[in-house]
């Protein structure tokens, strides 16, 4: 692993301005910094959304795991409890279809000139996570914890080799991408 | 050269296209950041730092900010990179034009911009709260999340969008009669 390079902190800073802007540049070229295009997938009328995010995960789930099986990256999954993200993901949803954006989409809704995702999704979204900082260590121990299973990923629940999970997984999603494209979605 | 840079300006690629350029990208910020992509910590960060101008040190004294501090790191860098991204993309496909109210809002709801403008700032408040009782964003837990195949990010994902759905059908559906 590039051990040395991770720990350098300006070229960290500086690379990862460099990922946001292509990010965010891909992000506009696909449509989803728009409202209309966020939305419309919400309805089920435009499936860009989903397209993106699955052709997304696919790809890096691929290329990720073989970086890991070449010794040169290694996984950061994300702890969770049910607490969190069932609670919080609907949450989340009910203010995503609500606003139209998400928090990565409305800092390329900005950049594109859009200023309901300036004035009222990056505001709103800056005071919704100060609240939350202010209710953090009631809600930690009320909700936040039930249901805790860590760091957990399907291959460890599973206790298979990823490839088992990764495998299966890319040819369902190719062909659910595939039916989506046929039945003119 | 023009006809060389084109598909800079063109004004919507392959969403598969899109999709494949974001999973490399990943692969990429693993490599050499040893981070996954996700946007909404920087969000409580920045908060954390206005927080900080008004009521001083005591803030990175809060529970959630000993976990989260309130100061400037490769993700903060990522959403700012995202404002520009999206700002050249739109400008070399002339795209970009500042508005209040999207063309769908402006069918159902009006082109009123005060009335837009609250229901995105309600919208953001409650987004802003459940990334962070979520732990993750469509970014976070969408993509980088469940390219890992962590659990956690499938259920948040998957709850993400049923909020989202039921919300959106909700808002189109049975407020406009």
């Amino acid at each position: 692993m590039l051990k040395k390079l991770h720990e350098k902190n300006g070229i960290q800073l500086g690379i990862g301005l460099v990922i946001g802007i292509i990010f965010g540049f891909l992000l506009q070229k696909g449509g989803v910094t728009k409202y209309d295009v966020i939305i419309g997938q919400l309805l089920l009328t435009d499936f860009t959304v989903v397209k993106i995010m699955l052709t997304a995960m696919t790809t890096g789930m691929i290329g990720v795991h073989l970086l890991r099986s070449l010794g040169i990256a290694q996984l950061h999954p994300k702890p969770g409890s049910l607490g969190s993200a069932v609670t919080g993901g609907l949450i989340f949803g009910v203010g995503f279809g609500v606003l139209g954006y998400c928090p990565g989409t409305v800092a390329g809704a900005v950049g594109q000139g859009s200023l309901d995702a300036l004035f009222g999704g990056v505001v709103g979204i800056l005071i919704g996570a100060g609240l939350f900082s202010e209710f953090y260590p009631k809600l930690e121990k009320r909700i936040l914890s039930r249901g805790d299973f860590g760091e957990l990923t399907w291959p460890q629940l599973f206790r298979v080799n990823p490839w088992v999970i990764i495998t299966p997984v890319s040819f369902g999603i190719i062909a659910l991408l595939v039916w989506i494209e046929t039945s003119g979605l | 050269m023009e006809s060389d840079m084109e598909w800079l300006s063109m004004g919507k690629w392959s969403p598969y296209a899109v999709g494949m350029g974001i999973g490399l990208l990943s692969c990429v910020a693993f490599l050499l950041s040893d981070k996954p992509i996700g946007c909404s910590t920087a969000y409580s960060r920045t908060s954390g730092m206005i927080e900080r101008l008004f009521r001083g040190g005591i803030v990175a004294e809060k529970a959630y900010y000993k976990k989260f501090a309130p100061s400037i790191e490769w993700e903060w860098m990522l959403v700012i990179g995202i404002f520009i991204g999206g700002f050249l993309s739109a400008t070399l496909s002339g795209q970009f034009q500042t508005g209040w109210v999207p063309v769908k809002w402006a069918l159902s709801f009006g082109d009123t911009p005060v009335l837009r403008w609250g229901v995105a700032l309600i919208g953001g408040v409650i987004l802003g709260i459940g990334s962070r009782w979520a732990g993750g964003c469509t970014s976070g837990h969408g993509i980088s999340g469940t390219l890992q195949l962590a659990v956690s990010s499938w259920i948040a994902v998957l709850c993400f969008f049923i909020g989202g759905i039921a919300t959106a059908m909700v808002v189109f559906h049975v407020l406009i009669p």
